[in-house]
C-alpha cells in the first residue's frame, strides 16, 4: 500500500472541509472495498478521511412511511434491525446476504452505494425501491444517483448522509452469489406498490445497476409469474468474465427475477 | 506516523504506527501476538479474525489507526490462564482442526457466532462460517465443535 495521510473527523462539516481542501482525498467508512483496493495498489489516495466517528451518520429511523438509514450504518446493524425486519424485510434479507459476518460488521451502506460496484447489492435496493439519497448538499433520487461502473452523481465535495427507502412491503431481492466473493453474479430486486412496479438488476450489466424497464412494464400490465417468464434479458451489454459469460449471466437474471417474484408472493 | 491507543487482551497499548500499517501486521509484528494469522491477505479466508469492541472483524482489511480507542481481543486473550475457553476446549475435544492454520480465525468467528445467535443449528453454523476457509477438515468437525461449545456457553 502506498503511503497516505489519515484524518479522523467528528462532524460532516469537518469531513467536507477536508474533502474540499484536498481533492485527492478519499472517504473511509467501513473500508471493506477501499482498503483491499489500496492493498492491491489499485487506489492511492493522498489522504483518507475516516468518517466512522461521525455520530450523526449512524442511525436507523422511520420517517413518514420511509426507512431512513444513516450512511455509516453497517450491514449487520441493518440486517438485525427489528424496525427494518418488521417494515421492510426485503432490505434486511439483502443486508444479511452481503459478504460474510466479519465484512458485515464493518462495511457500510453509504460506502456501498458511493462505490457503486457493479456487483454490489445495495444499489439494487435503492433503484428497486426508488430510494432517495441525501447528501450534505441535496437530495438525489436513486434513478439519478447511479451513473455507471463505480460512478455516481456525487460531486467532489459531496458525501452521502443517509438513504431513505420507501416502505414497500411487496418487495423482494434475490441474487445468485459468486461462490467465493458472495458478490452478485446477478441480483434482481422487485417492488410493487399501487401505481408502480420497479425491477432493478445488479451484478449483470457492464454499466452497473440498472432498471429493467421491459420487465417493469410486463409486470405492471399483468402481475403474474408468466409475465416474468415472458421477458428475457438480452445478453448484449452484460458482463462476461471467468465466472460466467454474458449469456449465462443474462439467464441468471431471468431466473433471479422469477425467484424474486415468487418471494413477494409467498 | 499516528498515535494509536487501544486495549488488547486487557493490556493498554500506546504506540505510533505508520498510517498504512494493517492492523494484523501491527498485532503480529509490533505486539508479537502471532496467534492471529494472515492466510489469503485478500479478506476472503478469515484466518485474521479478531474481535474489536466485541465484534468479529478481519484484521487484514483494517488499518491499525482505525483501531484507535478500541478494545481488541485476539486468540491469545480467550483462555483464562491455564483454562481454555469453552470454544477452544470444544475444538480440542471434537478434533476441530488438522493443520491448525485457520483455527484462530475459526475460534474467534465461533465465539462471535455463539454470542450473537441462540439455539444454533448445523445449517446456521455453516452459513455463519461463510467468511472462514479451512482447507483440511471439510468443516465437519469444526461445525461439530461449535455446536458442542454452544451447548456449554
Amino acid at each position: 500500500m502506498y503511503q497516505f495521510n489519515y484524518k479522523k473527523v467528528e462532524t460532516i462539516e469537518e469531513a467536507v472541509n477536508e474533502l474540499s481542501a484536498n481533492p485527492e482525498s478519499k472517504i473511509l467508512a467501513g473500508g471493506m472495498t477501499l482498503i483491499p483496493t489500496m492493498k492491491q495498489r489499485l487506489a492511492s489516495p493522498e489522504q483518507l478521511i475516516d468518517i466512522r466517528n461521525i455520530k450523526e451518520l449512524n442511525f436507523i429511523k422511520e420517517e413518514s412511511n420511509n426507512i431512513v438509514i444513516g450512511s455509516t450504518t453497517n450491514h449487520y446493524t441493518v440486517a438485525s434491525s427489528d424496525l427494518i425486519k418488521n417494515k421492510l424485510s426485503s432490505l434486511s434479507r439483502l443486508a444479511e446476504g452481503i459478504g460474510d459476518p466479519h465484512v458485515r460488521n464493518m462495511g457500510t451502506i453509504g460506502g456501498a452505494i458511493s462505490n457503486n460496484d457493479p456487483t454490489a447489492d445495495y444499489p439494487a435496493a435503492c433503484l428497486g425501491l426508488g430510494a432517495t439519497i441525501r447528501t450534505n448538499k441535496r437530495e438525489i433520487s436513486a434513478d439519478d444517483f447511479f451513473i455507471s461502473l463505480f460512478e455516481t452523481a456525487l460531486e467532489e465535495d459531496e458525501i452521502v448522509v443517509s438513504i431513505s427507502f420507501p416502505i414497500i412491503s411487496d418487495s423482494f431481492y434475490m441474487k445468485f452469489p459468486n461462490p467465493a466473493s458472495r458478490y452478485a453474479m446477478a441480483g434482481v430486486f422487485i417492488s410493487k406498490n399501487t401505481s408502480e412496479v420497479r425491477v432493478a438488476v445488479t451484478g449483470a450489466s457492464e454499466n452497473g445497476v440498472f432498471r429493467w424497464t421491459e420487465m417493469e412494464s410486463s409486470l405492471l400490465n399483468d402481475w403474474s409469474k408468466s409475465s416474468v417468464e415472458d421477458v428475457k434479458l438480452s445478453p448484449e451489454g452484460i458482463m462476461s468474465d471467468i465466472h460466467g459469460n454474458s449469456e449465462y449471466r443474462a439467464n441468471l437474471a431471468n431466473i433471479m427475477a422469477i425467484r424474486a417474484f415468487e418471494g413477494i408472493n409467498e | 506516523m499516528s498515535l494509536v491507543e487501544l486495549e488488547i487482551n486487557g493490556k493498554k497499548i500506546s504506540q505510533d504506527v505508520e498510517e498504512r500499517q494493517l492492523l494484523v501486521h501491527f498485532i503480529r509484528d509490533d505486539l508479537n501476538l502471532t496467534g492471529t494469522h494472515v492466510g489469503c491477505d485478500t479478506s476472503q479466508c478469515g484466518a485474521c479474525v479478531i474481535h474489536i469492541d466485541g465484534k468479529a472483524v478481519k484484521s487484514c482489511s483494517m488499518l491499525a489507526v482505525q483501531a484507535n480507542d478500541t478494545k481488541i481481543t485476539t486468540i491469545e486473550g480467550l483462555a483464562d490462564g491455564e483454562n481454555l475457553h469453552p470454544v477452544q476446549e470444544a475444538f480440542r475435544e471434537n478434533h476441530g482442526l488438522q493443520c491448525g492454520f485457520c483455527t484462530p480465525g475459526m475460534i474467534m468467528a465461533a465465539v462471535d457466532i455463539i454470542n450473537r445467535i441462540s439455539n444454533l443449528n448445523e445449517k446456521t453454523v455453516r452459513e455463519e462460517l461463510e467468511g472462514n476457509l479451512c482447507r483440511c477438515t471439510g468443516y465437519q468437525n469444526i461445525v461439530k465443535s461449535i455446536l458442542a461449545a454452544s451447548e456449554k456457553m
